[in-house]
């Protein structure tokens, strides 16, 4: 324990020098900057941004990730309070009540409690992130190729199953990341696979172009072919402030939507949706004023709001520790640690230490400059959503070109760059998620080996694949979740019917 | 509980449900089915090499993955017999109670394609201000010279900032040597 505090402080004393403080400054107005741009969520940021820091030392590109990080994620929070029609479903809650106070002339008071419950659930959750990290560290080593296959099973069915309207249809989202995965040579036996005889693919489809693929371009086609033609309208704000009642009744939502927001986090069936629902329902349910639930109640702002911050600080507990992204914006963090030929996972913690704790103190400032930035820039960001939307959309396919291109300097990862764009479009227009994809990308290559290192201890016998306590407490949550809909109909709803009754 | 969870956001944006459901997502389980026999034959190409280290060999994950594929084309278009249909994704700009405009997606994939196909001769600068260029144009924005000086000094600002501050690969085409 002591020993992880010397590290974090030792994090601080690097985040604190002057051009990496700059960093963690850039980081932030960027990431917030692109992140309140519409149609730009979290993930977005970051794979649009991943390349500016290509020419970085790790130190320096994971200081200015974090700023990014926590800027995009309270950008996305800024556009939906003004415009509505968030860009991302953790935004979904904010928006119901946040867009009601806004119009209802209370925009500074909803920026307000959105800002400063970010700072307190964000500061929070990364105070936890920094206490639970080393006992999922000290688990994880203790675990085996066979664990790890059924935890990645696990994700895999959690993104599916868990999240989103339709199974069928997150599940062919999935399968279609792992056939991505699929391509270039097969790491164990040297065999190409699925590389239609073009020696660029040998070494598979870079993250980054699927993400920025599937996000970016996917979204600009999509959007060009329902281009709204008359621009949403955006609330003129001042500067954010509370008053004393206000603070009164957000102080309690934050620390509830905090503690909602952190654990779902961090479960591999996470994501911020869960949360944000629960925290809002919870405070309809606790409030004084039920009254102005639906015409713009601040507690319905600063609960989930709270809710989605903290959550997006859980979801780095299983992707350092254990190497296992809950969300899109954690699933691209992972690639950006990847392009550094970094894996996450419990010796991230021994191999590069220094550099885990400079990103997790650099969460800690990125969160402080966040909140002395936004609160008197507000003005500045709202007038970003009157952008004209031709050159929005025109910035997004510049910016996703260059990136792309960037990562290994030819013309064919920009084909691959349409094509999956295309393949983004398609998603958007027949409703199938776009977050299995992502995660089946990154993590089944990474499946498949552990897969075959398990069958490799039991001489290709299936009974390999389990192995141990944690690997069939595993397999039961899947067969849980996977059967949860049966045990719902003829379990749950029948007990529920006859309590009714009674 | 995940098929009662409605996403609340592309609810009030859709567009009335179309009598007979949405057929052409039968055209996505024909891609799939065909994707899936692809990644079958490729898997069936490969040499079926095992050994002690690795008795599963690289061909069994692909073959388990295009059977997949193949079910799940069928699942889905059960799924779609019975009426089901995906919400489009709703958004900030997004406007679904019109039809696609296909001219404006063609248009800005042929801009994307000249990118693509113009970026290692003409260089970034040439290449990047013409995308960004022709896709406000495709856009509907009709402030040409307006737009170009944007793209050039977007295109310029890049190409320093990146490919010479931060040593980005960024191709210098037919302006090396000038930049």
């Amino acid at each position: 324990m002591t020993d992880n505090l010397n590290n974090l402080m030792q994090g601080f004393a690097d985040v604190m020098a002057p051009l990496n403080l700059l960093l963690a400054l850039v980081g932030v107005v960027i990431g917030t900057a692109v992140g309140v741009l519409p149609g730009i969520g979290p993930a977005m940021t970051v794979a649009l941004l991943l390349p500016v820091t290509y020419g970085m030392e790790p130190v320096q590109a994971f200081i200015m990730f974090a700023g990014i990080f926590y800027g995009g994620m309270y950008g996305g929070s800024t556009t939906s309070i003004l415009l509505n029609t968030p860009g991302e479903s953790s935004s979904v809650v904010t928006a119901i009540e946040g867009n009601k106070m806004a119009k209802a002339g209370r925009a500074a008071q909803a920026l307000a409690t959105a800002a400063i419950g970010s700072f307190v659930a964000g500061t929070i959750g990364t105070l936890l992130l920094v206490l639970i990290t080393p006992f999922v560290v000290d688990f994880a080593v203790s675990l085996g190729a066979p664990d790890y296959f059924a935890l990645m099973l696990l994700a895999f069915i959690a993104v599916t199953s868990v999240l989103g309207s339709s199974r069928v249809r997150g599940f062919i989202s999935l399968l279609l990341g792992l056939t991505i995965g699929l391509v270039g040579i097969d790491s164990v036996s040297g065999q190409q696979r699925l590389t239609l005889g073009i020696p660029q693919l040998a070494d598979g489809i870079d993250v980054v172009v699927v993400a920025v693929g599937i996000f970016a371009v996917g979204e600009a086609l999509w959007v060009a072919a329902h281009l709204r033609r008359k621009p949403a309208e955006v609330i003129p704000v001042g500067r954010p402030w509370m008053g004393r009642k206000d603070w009164k009744r957000s102080w309690k939502p934050w620390l509830r939507g905090t503690a909602f927001g952190f654990p779902f986090g961090a479960l591999p069936a996470g994501g911020a949706e869960i949360p944000t629902f629960l925290s809002y329902a919870t405070e309809k349910r606790l409030t004084k004023h039920p009254e102005e639930f639906g015409k713009g109640a601040i507690e319905g702002v600063a609960g989930p709001e709270a809710a989605n911050n903290a959550s997006a600080a859980g979801t780095l507990v299983p992707m350092l520790a254990i190497g296992l992204p809950t969300n899109a914006t954690a699933a691209v963090m992972l690639a950006a640690f990847q392009s550094y030929g970094i894996q996450p996972g419990p010796l991230l913690f021994e191999r590069e230490a220094s550099l885990v704790w400079v990103l997790i103190a650099s969460l800690f400032v990125g969160n402080l400059l966040l909140l002395l930035l936004n609160l008197p820039l507000a003005p500045a960001w709202a007038k970003l959503l009157q952008i004209p939307r031709p050159y929005l959309y025109a910035g997004i396919l510049f910016f996703a070109s260059m990136g792309a291109y960037a990562v290994n300097a030819q013309p064919l990862d920009l084909f691959l760059l349409l094509t999956l764009g295309l393949l983004g479009f398609a998603m958007r227009r027949f409703g199938l998620p776009v977050l299995p994809l992502i995660v089946g990308v990154i993590l089944g290559p990474r499946a498949e080996l552990q897969g075959r290192r398990s069958l490799q201890l039991s001489g290709g016998e299936l009974s390999g694949l389990v192995g141990g306590p944690v690997s069939y407490s595993v397999y039961a949550v899947i067969v849980l979740v996977l059967l949860w809909p049966l045990v719902h109909r003829f379990v749950v709803s029948p007990l529920r019917a006859r309590n009714a009754a009674a | 509980m995940s098929s009662e969870v409605k996403d609340e956001r592309t609810v009030e944006d859709s567009p009335p449900p179309r009598e007979g459901g949405d057929r052409a997502q039968y055209g996505v389980c024909v891609f799939l089915a065909l994707l899936g026999t692809a990644v079958i034959v490729d898997a069936l190409g490969i040499p079926h090499i095992t050994s002690g280290t690795d008795p599963v060999g690289p061909r069994a994950v692909p073959l388990m993955l295009g059977g997949l594929l193949v079910l799940l084309a069928a699942l889905y278009a059960v799924d779609v017999a019975r009426g089901g249909r995906g919400e489009p994704e709703g958004g900030e700009d997004v406007d679904l109670t019109s039809g696609s405009d296909w001219r404006t997606v063609l248009l800005l994939i042929a801009v994307f394609v000249a990118n693509a196909l113009l970026i290692e001769r003409l260089g970034w600068v040439i290449s990047g201000a013409l995308l960004f260029w022709g896709t406000a144009f495709a856009l509907g924005n009709r402030h040409y010279f307006r737009n170009l000086l944007i793209a050039v000094t977007l295109s310029l600002t890049t190409f320093y900032a990146f490919a010479i501050g931060l040593g980005v690969n960024l191709p210098a085409g037919v302006l090396q040597g000038i930049l």
